[in-house]
């Protein structure tokens, strides 16, 4: 526990999730907020503008916290995981560098514009504005990917004589199939979460009848963008991902699934806890043959179990590894049932008096969070014991001339740090929901920076 | 090409330190010279849209620095763990100081953003000053040019020194004066009145340390660090770098007595580059020298990262840098003028 590549791991791992709740309902909102104003634009409806006018102080909040977590992120490459960031730098960093340049300056330079604009641009400038910043975001998104997607499954390089890696193919690394898939996968994650937000406050102020026109407007869009996204979650995305990351790491998949024995027609689990030690699983509710059909589509497949694998390459943390991907898995498959019944009834009308479903809906918010978190700890809990899949051990990356106490006083310095900045976050995010979307509106005093103000 | 890159990393920086610098220096100055509370929500209405992005040029530094010069990044961030990490934790308390001044009316909580905002805004460039000066009296590299530092040790730069010296606390009180003047030309620009007056006499009355502290902090580097001055002996056309130095000096002080707002500002922004052109001239081609062993330094030779990623780099880097150069210049045109209370930018 005290050992400094412990601490190093869980510095990143804390920092690094902490800082994912924020770009994920960025990430998820920006494309809804242009749907909007897309409607907006369209209907002349000026409670759809009022609608996307709500949801963008909410990004502005959620924007904010996102970049001040996010500069951390910049700089513990070298902090924490100098070797790392020695040997890889000249692949990894030019995703990192090109996110810079290409989408921190575009969402920083139209924020301003798409938060205080409204009255200075025309609705078509604004509209823009909205756009440009989604873009900026979902560029920012690709690029992190990307650098993610490298050292999943390293290609477009060559190793130089003192070890380190140089790029050979721009193209080759930003084209990446495990890139593209882990960014349809993300990405679509990330609209789940901003979905079920929208539906959540919508389903908020109906079952508490306040601001009911809004609350119609959130919910209708959160359902139908819900269903949309949590369906491509599931297929084609994450079915391709597990197909490729069974092709790609077998280990992990085997390690997710607790697969200690190569097994043909093997069982998919669907609860149950795994014993390492015993290579079994305790209380198993399983579906015969299932993993076998979803990775090879036949049920008959032999799949390599743990077995296959020297122990020193297994993924280091089986047990969380297997939960992990099991909590994702498992409430990605709720999303699609609550979406599901939410879209049938907004089909027949009757959703908005449904409060049963409504209060689903509100209920639901943390959860697309906690699967959005459960996914990445997969997908690197999964990439262990390795940094770059197959060529760099992780206990070969981290700064040894860091030790475990400096490595330590800056976690707990994080922590503090984060437990304020959260306080600050849920007192702002529920005032401005208890507002509601008619108050603090265009009638509020002027703003003044990023995330505008009221005084 | 490494020296491509040397140049490109170092003109990020010092992009960085002209745009960062002016709202940093404004945060400096927050609590002596706007007194009001109308004075200051002005101040953070004159840096309130564009500190994020000034903030996107380090960031953009530091990746780029990453990409080129991986053993560099890596060596330097770890080396100096504690002090980046202080500011990066400064960062965050900036940002909120800034932010939610303007969300909560109670004129306690304003007080203690203002607080946060200063406090930070000052550690900040006392960390950045300092970190100037680390490198360029070297750090105690091993033969792996890896090292690491504490925050202090003896305050000696000697052969065990740590972030906190007397020459690096001389940097840093220089970068505090330097960027605090910088901050108050960007806000004489950015007001009127009393605010703009008294932010006028402010720097008349700093510009005479700002020129006393420039020569001691010239003379010190040379004395901690006589090779400095070798290229400017091979090449002593170099010489007019510190020249520039000297006319931006010279022009704060003649422009803000004559009212020429923007061209004080452009002196004091010609003062910071040439001064940090300056450093880098005589660094060359070291990036982060050894304080004992010299073969331990860490060179663009042996930290840059392999030819074939540099140059296609060069050209994506090229590509996105002249976009970004684009959207900064079309935020600033959007914002230029004097901030009114009422009548921002905003509305």
């Amino acid at each position: 526990m005290n050992d400094a590549l412990f601490l190093h791991r869980i510095h990143f791992a804390f920092t690094v999730t902490y800082h994912y709740i924020f770009p994920q309902l960025t990430m998820g909102l920006a494309p809804l907020i242009v749907i909007l104003k897309t409607l907006g634009l369209r209907t002349g409806n000026p409670a759809y503008n009022q609608a996307a006018r709500f949801w963008t102080k909410v990004f502005g909040i959620n924007f904010l916290a996102g970049v001040v977590t996010g500069i951390p992120m910049e700089f513990q490459f070298g902090t924490n995981w100098a070797r790392f960031s020695q040997l890889t730098g000249g692949v990894i960093a030019l995703p990192l560098a090109m996110e810079g340049v290409f989408s921190f300056f575009l969402e920083s330079a139209f924020l301003g514009l798409f938060l205080f604009g409204e009255k200075r641009l025309s609705p078509k400038g604004h509209w823009w504005a909205a756009f440009l910043v989604f873009l900026g975001s979902w560029i920012s998104g690709f690029f992190i990917v990307a650098a993610d997607g490298w050292m999943q499954h390293p290609v477009a390089y060559q190793r130089l004589a003192d070890g380190s890696f140089q790029l050979t193919s721009f193209w080759g690394v930003l084209g990446n199939p495990w890139t593209l898939i882990q960014y349809a996968h993300v990405m679509s994650g990330a609209v789940i979460t901003g979905a079920f937000a929208m539906a959540a406050v919508g389903a908020f102020y109906l079952l508490a009848d306040e601001h009911r026109e809004a609350g119609r407007i959130f919910v209708r869009i959160g359902v139908i963008a819900g269903i949309a996204a949590s369906v491509f979650q599931i297929f084609p995305s994450g079915d391709l991902h597990g197909k490729y990351m069974a092709a790609h790491q077998p280990a992990a998949t085997a390690a997710m699934e607790a697969l200690f024995h190569s097994t043909a027609g093997a069982p998919m689990v669907i609860l149950g806890q795994p014993d390492v030690e015993k290579k079994t699983i305790d209380n198993p509710i399983v579906v015969n043959k299932a993993l076998s059909f979803l990775i090879y589509g036949t049920t008959s497949a032999e799949v390599k179990g743990l077995d296959q694998f020297p122990p020193q390459d297994w993924p280091t943390n089986i047990p969380l590894l297997y939960f992990s991907y099991h909590v994702m898995a498992g409430l990605g498959t709720i999303f699609v049932a609550i979406m599901a019944a939410a879209a049938l009834l907004l089909w027949r009308g009757v959703l908005f008096r449904a409060r049963w479903l409504l209060w689903i809906l509100m209920l639901a918010l943390p959860f697309p969070y906690i699967a959005n978190t459960a996914g990445w700890l997969t997908a690197e809990l999964g990439r262990q014991p390795w940094l770059v899949y197959g060529l760099l051990r992780t206990e070969q990356g981290f700064s040894a001339n860091v030790s475990a106490g400096n490595s330590l006083f800056t976690l707990l310095g994080f922590m503090g740090m984060y437990a304020l900045l959260s306080i600050f976050l849920l007192f702002l995010l529920m005032r401005q929901i208890q507002r509601g979307p008619e108050g603090g509106g265009q009638s509020a005093p002027a703003p003044a920076t990023l995330t505008g103000g009221e005084v | 090409m490494g020296t491509i890159w040397f140049s490109l990393v170092a003109l990020m920086l010092a992009g960085y330190v002209v745009l960062d610098g002016f709202d940093l220096g404004a945060g400096a100055l927050h609590l002596i010279a706007a007194r009001t509370d109308a004075e200051r929500r002005l101040v953070l209405e004159a840096v309130g849209p564009v500190w994020d992005g000034n903030e996107v040029w380090l960031l953009a530094a530091g990746g780029t620095l990453f990409y080129a010069f991986p053993l560099l990044y890596a060596s330097s961030f770890s080396g100096f763990y504690l002090a980046l990490n202080i500011v990066l934790w400064l960062l965050v308390f900036r940002a909120l100081g800034i932010e939610f001044r303007m969300h909560l009316a109670h004129p306690l909580w304003c007080a203690f953003f203002d607080g946060a905002f200063s406090l930070a805004s000052i550690l900040l460039i006392v960390f950045f000053g300092a970190a100037l000066g680390n490198v360029l009296r070297g750090v105690p590299l091993g033969p792996d040019h890896y090292f690491f530092v504490a925050l202090w040790t003896d305050f000696r730069p000697g052969s065990n020194p740590g972030i906190l010296d007397w020459y690096t606390v001389l940097c840093a009180v220089l970068a505090l004066v330097a960027v605090a003047v910088h901050g108050a030309l960007y806000l004489i620009l950015k007001t009127e009145g009393d605010l703009n007056a008294r932010l006028r006499t402010l720097v008349t009355r700093l510009w005479p340390a700002l020129v006393a502290l420039s020569g001691v902090a010239l003379w010190a580097t040379v004395s901690v660090r006589p090779q400095l001055l070798d290229n400017y002996r091979r090449a002593p056309v170099a010489w007019v770098v510190p020249a520039l130095v000297a006319a931006g000096l010279a022009g704060i002080l003649r422009f803000t007595r004559t009212g020429g707002e923007y061209r004080a500002f452009l002196s004091s922004s010609v003062y910071i580059v040439a001064t940090l052109v300056g450093a880098a001239v005589g660094m060359y081609p070291a990036l982060l020298p050894a304080s004992a062993d010299q073969a331990n330094s860490i060179t663009i030779g042996n930290a840059a990262a392999g030819a074939a990623s540099l140059s296609i780099g060069l050209v994506w880097w090229g590509i996105g840098m002249a976009i970004a150069v684009g959207y900064t210049i079309t935020v600033y045109t959007l914002f230029k003028g004097k901030v009114r209370p009422g009548s921002s930018y905003h509305q």
